[in-house]
């Protein structure tokens, strides 16, 4: 790898965070905002792998493999939540759940 | 121009623009789609990065069983594509993401020296198999890898367990709260 320096991997890993924090801000159904928020965690699992690499440090890999493990776990919960407050409301965006407005 | 930084920029665009899709397409089965093609160019460049398990594992992980688990969701449920209206408040929280992903590439440009001349960057992995005291040194075997989990990180790795543990019962509690309040 002659060109390609961390900052790259870094500002990419910005890009992918961004898209990311935009999608969970921006979009309605609460099934994309769970997966705009899995893309975030690669983003910064991107970062961590890329100093890991340039640091010559297993750390910042050991921590990606925990970052995983609690994402898989999340997904599975907030994917559950999702379906009981579907079969309670019949609805899966967010403009929906408005129970404790006014 | 060489074949690695070739590599780099198809695998960042790849995963970049599956983002981009995925966040602006109307319908979740094609923003899963996206999704996925986003995961795996991840893991590829995981491999660039020569951290071969975690691109294995990403593969798995994600592209597998997490996209699985996604769209078997968005099917279970027959999600249709959003409709047109936006409310104010999206506008205004639309805003606001604008302005902190801006703040947030202000703070990248000072602090992270892009545009610096760095020179030796990366160094060449050493491949020795045997490990040294508490300081893990970056390596692409499996050894090495796993002598970390259960020395070093022994506390979280149990931590981790029982946190799957917690959301295999949490979801089956959901699952089965939700099924006899219909009954009822």
């Amino acid at each position: 790898m002659e060109s390609i320096t961390p900052q790259h991997f870094l500002f990419l890993a910005f890009l992918l965070f961004g898209v990311g924090f935009l999608g969970v801000v921006l979009r309605r159904n609460l099934l994309l905002v769970l997966m705009s928020l899995e893309l975030m965690l690669n983003g910064v699992n991107i970062a961590l792998v890329s100093f890991s690499r340039t640091s010559l440090n297993l750390d910042g890999s050991l921590f990606v493999f925990f970052i995983m493990t609690v994402a898989a776990a999340e997904v599975a919960v907030g994917l559950a939540l999702l379906v009981a407050l579907y079969k309670k409301r019949q609805s899966v965006f967010s403009e929906d759940i408005s129970l404790l407005k006014n | 121009m060489n074949i690695v930084d070739l590599l780099f920029y198809f695998f960042a665009t790849l995963s970049v623009g599956g983002g981009v899709l995925m966040v602006a397409s109307r319908h979740p089965v094609s923003a899963a789609m996206f999704m996925i093609i986003s995961l795996v160019s991840v893991a590829a460049l995981f491999v660039l990065l020569e951290a071969f398990f975690l691109a294995i594992l990403q593969v798995l992980v994600y592209g597998g069983a997490v996209m699985v688990l996604f769209l078997f969701i968005i099917m279970l449920l027959d999600v249709g594509p959003e409709g047109g209206k936006v409310s104010r408040i999206k506008m205004l929280s639309g805003l606001a993401g604008c302005l902190s992903v801006g703040i947030l590439i202000i703070l990248l440009l000072q602090f992270s020296g892009i545009g610096e001349a760095s020179l030796e960057n990366w160094q060449p992995i050493q491949d020795s198999e045997e490990v040294v005291g508490d300081s893990l040194i970056f390596s692409t075997s499996l050894k090495n890898f796993g002598y970390g989990l259960f020395t070093k990180y022994m506390l979280p790795i149990q931590v981790a367990g029982f946190l799957l543990l917690a959301a295999m019962v949490g979801v089956i509690v959901l699952s089965k709260n939700a099924n006899m309040e219909k009954e009822n």
